[in-house]
């Protein structure tokens, strides 16, 4: 086509270049699927074989992606900007509604946004914690020491007892917050309490006490540190045993103490799976049976209050906020990674 | 003449003497750390083990032992007969095995569909490959809950294209069944179905091309390569896999929550409502008296059994399975 002849206004222009850039796609995307001798030879090329072989090994993916990902969440989607109503026999009737599920998820609601809010802080606190104790327990097991079989045995327990059910089962009953209640009752009365009363000790000697809140928080946490890092451990512990061991060795001869050896070997090495265990602590995090806010989406998709449009709309929002969490923490630590090659 | 040196075996102090202190310096530092990673090892793993320990000996007492301020951990008498009061409310045998096939099933029916596509992205260069590819990890994110109410009501009038309406005059309620499972698992839409691939794919991208290559040159086929060459190596990260997903499968809520509403009767289902069945079964005893609440640390016992008794058959297939899962996911590499 001769540019001359078009009118070459700025809407001519990107008619022009978006004409241009969607054939190249489409191109790009049909060629390896359109047999024709004459019009499209690279058909018969190797690579164009290997192409459609590929999308046959992942088009089982593609078609559950589609039908029961992209469908379902567009509907979501579609019942989060409606008010939604369940008829007997005839399934879900929806009206219109604009933005006032997420209104009320935010505004009216009073559980939602406070519980999102603290979920968010717990997040930060637990999976910078899980992420630093899964690491430092990959390192002890990797190194040779009496009865490590057994511990490694042990410490995979976390993923068998914190999947599921078995990961909230007694928290989440009446009894267990009944029991807690009268178990706090007694501690404060007898004054056991360790770390509070060690924190009482810190904060009346003068000592900032804003930090000291966020690591007694996690001491209080440990066990549910400890419980979400079963897998953590075992992706940091391969990551460990591929380091090269004569990478230490040469740092040995070179006259590198334990410390400067860690610091220049192990954690570069192992920093890429620090960006995929990250993103599967917050994942794992925000995912969690337990958590507030997947229990106030279960209240009003099955239990309390019946409203598919409050919930889709609440899952929504919950959902661009582990996205939003997600992309931030991997754009700060793709920075800093650094990729071995061999 | 040959000179022969003789060693003569000195003492620690000796040689101490000889380093100049050095020796002792190092051998005090390996002591220290040693004690330390010990405790540290102890530590942790008491953490993990404790709450077992203690639900294993409070499932034994008998129940006026719970209320028994004098009685701490060990218990007076040992009595079972809070085992059979929780098999008997859970309906043990028959969930126990419902929930053993479905795993399986579904945990194959996973494996097998992971380990297709996991080749597939390794293995093949195609168009929008990266885009799938960031389709999978979206799947790992995606919270169930955003989908699960039109997912429940695609399966509750399924149907494909309009055919089986066409031939059937209606179409199929599959909610009560394992099928959308199944067709789930297929399509690698199950529960975490993304770690795996993505588990999978850093296995196979780490296997040399030139053994493919030399397949080719030999005149194996596609499938025969991936069958004969492929699968035999990645065996153990794919029984390690296999393992996650029966794992997670097992004490899975969300899906059978969804899909198996009430006509399988599933471990999980059980064990979540342990204790407003036995509250029930109290109400009916004392005849009518609907508001019975059961005492906390009774409930709590009869939870703890069903925790147990849930985890266990986990713990032991995990035992006899353990040394695959770190070896094989060390196989997995570290690039991204």
């Amino acid at each position: 086509m001769n540019r001359t002849e078009q009118n070459s206004s700025f809407w001519g222009d990107l008619w022009y270049s978006s004409k241009r850039a969607v054939l190249k796609v489409v191109k790009y995307v049909f060629t390896p699927f359109i047999p024709s001798k004459k019009h499209n030879p690279e058909y018969y090329t190797m690579k164009s074989r290997n192409a459609r072989i590929g999308i046959l090994f992942i088009l089982p993916f593609i078609l559950g992606f589609l039908v029961f990902m992209v469908r379902p969440l567009i509907q979501s989607l579609w019942l989060s900007f409606c008010n939604v109503t369940v008829v007997q026999g005839k399934g879900l009737q929806t009206t219109w509604a604009a933005f006032d599920n997420y209104y009320y998820a935010l505004r009216v609601d009073n559980n939602f946004a406070t519980n999102l809010t603290d979920e968010i802080t717990r997040m930060l606190v637990n999976s910078f914690a899980t992420l630093v104790l899964s690491f430092v327990i990959a390192f002890i097991l990797n190194q040779q020491f009496k009865g490590r079989t057994v511990a490694r045995v042990i410490f995979f327990l976390p993923v068998i007892l914190s999947s599921g059910v078995l990961s909230g089962i007694d928290s989440n009953t009446e009894s267990y917050n009944l029991m807690m209640g009268m178990s706090a009752d007694v501690a404060a009365a007898s004054g056991v309490n360790l770390s509070a009363s060690l924190q009482d000790l810190l904060s009346t000697s003068g000592v900032g006490s804003g930090v000291f809140e966020v690591v007694f928080n996690m001491i209080d946490a440990i066990y549910d540190i400890i419980m979400a890092s079963g897998i953590q451990i075992i992706v940091f512990l391969s990551g460990l045993q591929n380091i090269p061991r004569s990478l230490y060795e040469a740092a040995d001869v070179e006259g590198c103490t334990g410390w400067e050896s860690f610091c220049k070997i192990t954690f570069p090495m192992v920093s890429p799976l620090l960006l995929v265990n990250g993103i599967y602590t917050i994942i794992d995090f925000f995912m969690k049976n337990d958590n507030a806010v997947m229990e106030s989406i279960n209240e009003y998709m099955y239990t309390k209050k019946i409203d598919y449009g409050v919930s889709s709309a609440m899952s929504w929002l919950y959902f661009a906020v582990s996205i939003a969490f997600i992309g931030i923490f991997s754009f700060i630590v793709s920075r800093g990674v650094n990729y071995y090659e061999d | 003449m040959k000179t022969e040196r003789v060693y003569t075996k000195r003492s620690f102090w000796e040689l101490n003497r000889r380093s100049g202190g050095y020796l002792l310096r190092k051998t005090l530092k390996a002591k220290i750390v040693s004690i330390v990673r010990w405790l540290l090892v102890f530590g942790l793993c008491f953490m993990i083990i404790q709450p077992l320990i203690i639900r294993f000996v409070n499932s034994l007492k008998p129940e006026i032992d719970l209320y028994d301020s004098t009685v701490k951990l060990v218990p007076r008498t040992v009595t079972l007969e809070n085992y059979s009061i929780v098999l008997g409310l859970t309906d043990m045998p028959n969930s126990m095995l419902n929930t053993l096939w479905i795993s399986l099933l579904t945990s194959i029916c996973q494996v097998v569909a992971t380990t297709l596509v996991a080749y597939g992205f390794a293995r093949y260069d195609f168009p929008l490959k990266k885009f799938w590819f960031a389709c999978v990890i979206a799947t790992i994110v995606i919270p169930p809950q955003a989908i699960s109410s039109s997912l429940y009501n695609y399966f509750a009038r399924f149907d494909i294209l309009g055919i089986i309406k066409l031939i059937k005059g209606n179409t199929l309620n599959l909610i009560g069944s394992p099928t959308p499972y199944v067709l789930m698992c297929l399509t690698c839409m199950g529960l975490k179905d993304g770690l795996y691939i993505y588990m999978l794919r850093q296995y196979f991208r780490n296997v040399p091309k030139s053994l493919e290559e030399a397949a080719f040159m030999d005149g194996c086929g596609t499938m025969k390569t991936f069958l004969r060459i492929m699968l035999p190596d990645a065996m153990p990260i794919i029984i390690s896999c296999f393992l996650f997903a029966f794992v997670w499968q097992w004490t899975d809520v969300f899906y059978a929550r969804n899909f198996l509403t009430s006509s399988y009767s599933i471990l999980a289902n059980q064990l979540s409502s342990i204790e407003t069945k036995f509250a029930r079964t109290l109400a009916g005893v004392v005849q009518g008296n609907a508001s019975t609440t059961v005492a906390p640390a009774r409930s709590q016992q009869l939870i703890s059994i069903g925790v147990l008794v849930c985890a266990c058959p986990l713990i032991v297939l995990y035992l006899f399975a353990q040394r695959f899962f770190v070896e094989s996911i060390s196989m997995t590499g570290t690039k991204m």
